[in-house]
């Protein structure tokens, strides 16, 4: 154990780059620490389901107190929904009507994406790290599916998915969301859309320091749909011929029953 | 109240719902229609995602037609080897019809094309039956005696081979047209979510020279077995058919078809058939605007979509 901490240190005074981005020039003997935590596993939502704020609590170890205080750490705390593929499409006038012409699909993006932070998360870094960790929505990845030689055209289509996302509230962002609660105890509360997916959501921390990314972790939370709703919802396509045939059933019954009480002789 | 809907996955005024149940099968009762072109594109317009919109129209139309073959099987106006035909054709076409269906959703111009199909048959018939209802109106302000009708010429129709001969209409006919008849049907069915009522009978009266009599409970038969088989390949193929919002409309539909009978037999038939034809035009009139006018939103988003 003593070892890996004089290996760490030493690690770290022949490292002059790292030094040089800390501000005031101390070189931080612990590594800071990240924990999180949630007050659950699963989350069981009913098909009344308005919407809800989810809170993590999450504290941070060994951090500067100085720079704490003068704001250097900042924390995105990110609900990732199961992934899928998306399939943007575009309309167009032909011969006076609108219809879709164009279409693009995005390898597997999160169907829904709640994002919380201690502050707008653009004046956190350059983009271009952002785009590489995948953290905030105008930096998730949308690789479309296929060649697509327009690069203006991926852009467009980018664009309207993630304003099309964030209008329907399946992806939303709150750049207040994280707030500490003592030095080293924060919080964050995400928000859940009242259409969320179910399945594995994601929630991933991740602590900034001065601009740079410092560390990530992770917690896995199902969203469970419970309710008569989802039983219909899951017969239907799990068991489609069985479902297919009570629909029909009940129709006989419906249009059968009708006619014999209504029946004048 | 609000229902949700589990497969149309949003939250509807069940009022709204029972209202528009009620509604078209007072209109149905009134005009022996099956009700499933109007209840389609009123789903459509009330924001119901027209894959499901289709699929529940033709459950809720099985509903609506049994209790009118019911009457007719016991009255003994259903011509069951005629009607099998007809079934024939009418399976092989909502077949065809679903794997259209699911080809046209696959590539993103499925609403396009059941909003195209529902303005071209719903102008057609709307402006056809106002021309038709105007003339017998004007027909019997000036006391002027019916036309007279041919049944019994001949047209092409009745050249093919393959005849039968069907005991109950009293007819021997090729199997051709009425196969080919109940295709094309089925197709509509399963594309737009209708029984095809409304086609089926004047193309029976006019095209086959089927007579009147049998004409209605025949096409009744095939509608109640086709509604019902597109019902179970739609939930097995598109899973969109909504038990919540079909059990709904078909019970409103029902109840409401019952006072539609008895307000139609105290109605005027002309003034009856142009009212109709003015509510058929107007909600083919409303599609289009809906076809023309810009969308508010050029992009749209499907999740899980493999485009091509």
């Amino acid at each position: 154990m003593r070892r890996l901490l004089r290996s760490a240190l030493l690690l770290a005074m022949l490292a002059p780059p790292a030094m040089a981005q800390a501000p005031l020039g101390q070189p931080p003997a612990v590594r800071e620490g990240l924990e999180i935590g949630a007050s659950t596993s699963e989350i069981a939502i009913t098909s009344d389901f308005r919407g809800a704020d989810l809170t993590i609590f999450g504290a941070l170890t060994n951090a500067d107190e100085l720079l704490l205080a003068i704001g250097q750490y900042d924390l995105v705390v990110t609900l990732e929904g199961p992934r899928d593929y998306a399939t943007v499409r575009r309309k167009e006038r032909v011969f006076g009507i609108w219809m879709n012409t164009q279409s693009m699909t995005f390898e597997q993006v999160p169907e829904s994406y709640s994002m919380a932070s201690t502050r707008q998360i653009d004046s956190l870094d350059q983009a271009s790290s952002l785009n590489d960790i995948g953290v905030g929505i105008e930096h998730l990845a949308l690789n479309p599916v296929g060649y697509i030689p327009d690069s203006g055209l991926i852009g467009e289509f980018r664009e309207a998915y993630r304003r099309l996302k964030l209008a329907s509230g399946l992806y939303q962002r709150d750049t207040s969301g994280v707030r500490f609660v003592s030095s080293s105890l924060f919080r964050a509360s995400l928000k859940l859309p009242a259409n969320i997916p179910d399945g594995v959501h994601v929630v991933r921390a991740s602590l900034f320091k001065s601009g740079q990314l410092l560390l990530q972790r992770e917690l896995s939370l199902r969203v469970v749909k419970t309710g008569i709703e989802q039983a219909i919802t899951d017969a239907a396509h799990n068991r489609p011929l069985a479902y297919g045939f009570l629909c029909v059933l009940i129709a006989v019954i419906t249009g059968w029953g009708a006619s014999l009480i209504f029946r004048k002789d | 109240m609000t229902v949700y809907l589990p497969i149309a996955e949003l939250s509807v005024n069940i009022f709204i719902i029972l209202g528009m149940g009620a509604a078209v099968g007072f209109l149905s009762g009134m005009f022996g229609v099956g009700g499933g072109f109007l209840i389609t594109p009123l789903l459509i317009f009330y924001n119901i995602p027209p894959v499901v919109a289709v699929a529940t129209g033709a459950n809720q139309v099985v509903a609506s037609s049994i209790s009118g073959a019911i009457t007719h099987f016991r009255r003994g106006t259903l011509d069951m080897k005629l009607g099998s035909v007809l079934l024939v054709g009418g399976l092989l076409g909502a077949t065809a019809g679903v794997w259209v269906f699911s080809w046209l959703r696959r590539v993103g111009q499925l609403d396009l094309f059941i909003s195209l199909l529902y303005v071209v048959l719903l102008g057609t018939i709307g402006a056809l039956m106002l021309q038709e209802s105007l003339r017998a109106m004007r027909r019997a302000k000036m006391n002027e005696p019916l036309p007279l009708k041919r049944p019994g010429q001949h047209n092409w129709v009745h050249r093919l081979p393959l005849k039968m001969r069907f005991k109950k209409s009293k007819i021997y006919l090729s199997a051709i047209p009425i196969v080919g008849l109940g295709f094309g049907i089925g197709v509509l069915t399963s594309i737009m979510g209708v029984g095809g009522g409304f086609i089926m009978v004047p193309a029976m009266i006019y095209l086959l020279r089927i007579p009147t009599n049998v004409v209605v409970g025949t096409s009744l038969f095939q509608i109640i077995f086709v509604t019902a088989y597109t019902t179970m390949v739609q939930a097995a193929t598109n899973y969109s058919v909504d038990i919540v919002l079909a059990s709904i409309l078909m019970v409103a539909g029902v109840i409401g078809a019952q006072y539609g009978v008895r307000a139609g037999q105290k109605l005027r038939g002309e003034q009856l058939r142009a009212l109709l034809a003015l509510l058929v035009l107007a909600v083919g009139i409303r599609l289009a605007v809906g076809l023309v006018v810009k969308p508010d939103d050029i992009y749209s988003v499907v999740v899980g979509g493999m485009s091509f």
